[in-house]
């Protein structure tokens, strides 16, 4: 065994127990905690692969901003322990039918025909000068410039419409805004009185 | 110098690349864990001098064994673990702040040919490494299981989030004008051009083309370092130390050093996107790694003058500044220097 395949099983090994633990551990927060675990490695087994933008994108984009942001929310929740577990029973069916499901649709895709070494040989060894992210560029912006604009696109129309569904204009809001603050001169502020002194 | 090593690298065999990338990574971080100790008196020196008192003075000559005697205090301090923390989680948090902002220094190149690993991926590389910076902060907070804590560390998480996507764009228009993400690329894209001809290399540096987004870097490594005046997440005032309230002992200390880390990192990478790295900024003078050195040390002293001269940012603040105003200006720039760089007057050709 190679040394890459060893590093390819301990990765492994670890991603699969995390994945466990994100479905087994009590604790929700230890939970997310094991799904960065598992994207972490995720990354890893794709730089095995040599898919280094890919990997690193992986990581800084779910790792790095997404389960940051999950945690965040996780963390905040006012979760019973207890009550998190009351319905067990009830929804196993219904989890158990779209796991096998899932299973059935992967069992499909990987043993089918249209994957592996004689559908998809081994792609030949990259030069030392190879880029992977330019090469990946190269393609997203010329060969699918058309579907990845529409995926942005998208996006765009996804992340207004959160917002719009979010937003509340409140009435009575007293806000400052920092422009005027800065923009103030000592006049506004300060009215300077002349008058005559005082006598007891 | 091959000579040198040949009776040691045959000496262990087949395990020599471990061992020699390990004597290097040695090399790396030992001054480096140097620097951060000398970094902390420089602070309490420079902003002693700033509100003219005079700083540390008493343990060592002119207070130089300073650093020395603050990390035995820490080393022989007990850490205490509270009674409700998370107790694996706990631990993790502070080894989880400090690891990133040491992995990160992997990619730096320190001089020609200089670098622990020369990847081609390099400033991708470090912008996910430094992304996982967060996780130290929110973890402690949680695992603290105490209200303070609690707050730094969602203060932390969401004023990260921010401020990354603006580095990231600033990074977008460096990464497009020298058409490269390694580092090593970047540095030697800045050694070419009109002014560089001229003997005038300074002005041929990114800083000067991407003026906007230098100062938009410098001021998001400021945020994402949690330092003044960004420090709401251990904001003394409002909830005490933040994230480090329950910690004690070396527990603490690491949180420390990684905060000194993350400024050297952040220091070291202006020096090398924006100011050229080892370049030397005359034409005559020879390049060498005591350019970025220095570039690097100014970055530092500008760390230090920032903290002693403005007070710190109420928290909508600093979301406004990192929303409402970076996002806008980095977007906008990053299609200025595309437009220009397709445009006839492009200066990168």
């Amino acid at each position: 065994m190679d040394f890459k395949t060893l590093v390819f099983y301990i990765l492994s090994a670890i991603m699969v127990f995390a994945a466990l633990r994100v479905i087994t551990s009590r604790n929700p927060v230890h939970a997310a905690l094991f799904l960065v675990l598992s994207f972490v490695t995720a990354g890893g087994i794709w730089l095995l692969l040599a898919a280094e933008f890919l990997a690193i994108v992986l990581v800084m984009v779910y790792v790095g901003a997404v389960m940051v942001l999950f945690l965040f929310v996780v963390m905040m929740l006012d979760i019973n322990l207890d009550r998190l577990r009351e319905g067990f029973w009830s929804y196993l069916p219904v989890g158990a039918l779209i796991g096998i499901l899932l299973v059935i649709e992967m069992a499909l895709v990987l043993g089918g025909r249209y994957f592996g070494l004689e559908a998809m040989p081994e792609p030949p060894a990259t030069q030392a000068g190879y880029s992977n992210t330019r090469e990946l560029g190269r393609l997203l912006y010329t060969d699918y410039v058309y579907p990845f604009e529409l995926a942005s696109l998208l996006l765009l129309v996804a992340m207004v419409v959160a917002v719009s569904l979010t937003l509340r204009k409140r009435k009575g809001l007293r806000q400052v805004h920092p422009s005027d603050q800065v923009a103030v001169k000592r006049g506004d502020r300060v009215e300077l009185v002349s008058m005559p002194a005082e006598k007891e | 110098m091959e000579a040198l090593l040949e009776p040691v690298s045959q000496f262990f065999g087949p395990a020599w690349p471990a061992v020699w990338t390990l004597a290097k990574i040695v090399a790396i971080i030992a001054p480096l864990m140097i620097g951060v100790a000398y970094l902390t008196l420089a602070e309490r020196k420079v902003i002693g001098y700033m509100q003219v008192r005079i700083g540390p003075n008493r343990v060592g000559p002119k207070g130089l064994l300073q650093p020395i005697a603050d990390g035995m205090k820490l080393l022989f301090k007990e850490i205490i673990i509270p009674s409700g923390a998370s107790k694996g989680l706990f631990i993790l948090g502070p080894i989880l702040a400090i690891a990133p902002s040491l992995a990160a220094w992997s990619v730096v190149p320190f001089s020609e040919g200089m670098v622990l690993a020369n990847v081609n991926a390099g400033l991708l590389l470090l912008l996910a490494i430094t992304s996982m910076e967060v996780y130290g902060v929110i973890i402690a907070g949680w695992a603290s299981n105490s209200k303070y804590p609690f707050l730094g560390s969602m203060r932390a998480a969401a004023q990260m989030v921010s401020y990354e996507v603006a580095m990231g764009f600033a990074l977008i228009c460096v990464l497009l004008i020298s058409a490269s993400l390694n580092l090593s690329d970047i540095v030697h894209s800045q050694g070419q051009g009109r002014f560089h001809d001229m003997g005038l290399s300074f002005l041929s540096w990114n800083w000067l083309p991407l003026l906007p987004m230098f100062i938009v870097f410098l001021i998001s490594g400021i945020a994402e370092t949690n330092r003044a005046p960004f420090d709401v997440v251990e904001g003394e005032s409002e909830v005490v130390a933040g994230h480090m309230v329950e910690y004690s002992g070396m527990a603490f200390a690491l949180f420390f050093l990684a905060e000194y880390a993350n400024m050297f990192l952040v220091s070291v990478m202006t020096a090398v996107l924006f100011m050229g790295g080892w370049l030397s900024p005359i034409g005559a003078i020879p390049d060498g790694f005591h350019w970025l050195a220095l570039k690097t040390a100014f970055f530092l002293f500008v760390f230090l003058w920032v903290r002693a001269t403005f007070p710190r940012f109420r928290y909508d603040h600093i979301m406004r500044l990192g929303w409402k105003v970076f996002i806008p200006i980095t977007l906008v720039w990053v299609i200025v220097v595309a437009v220009w760089m397709m445009s006839p007057l492009s200066i990168w050709k």
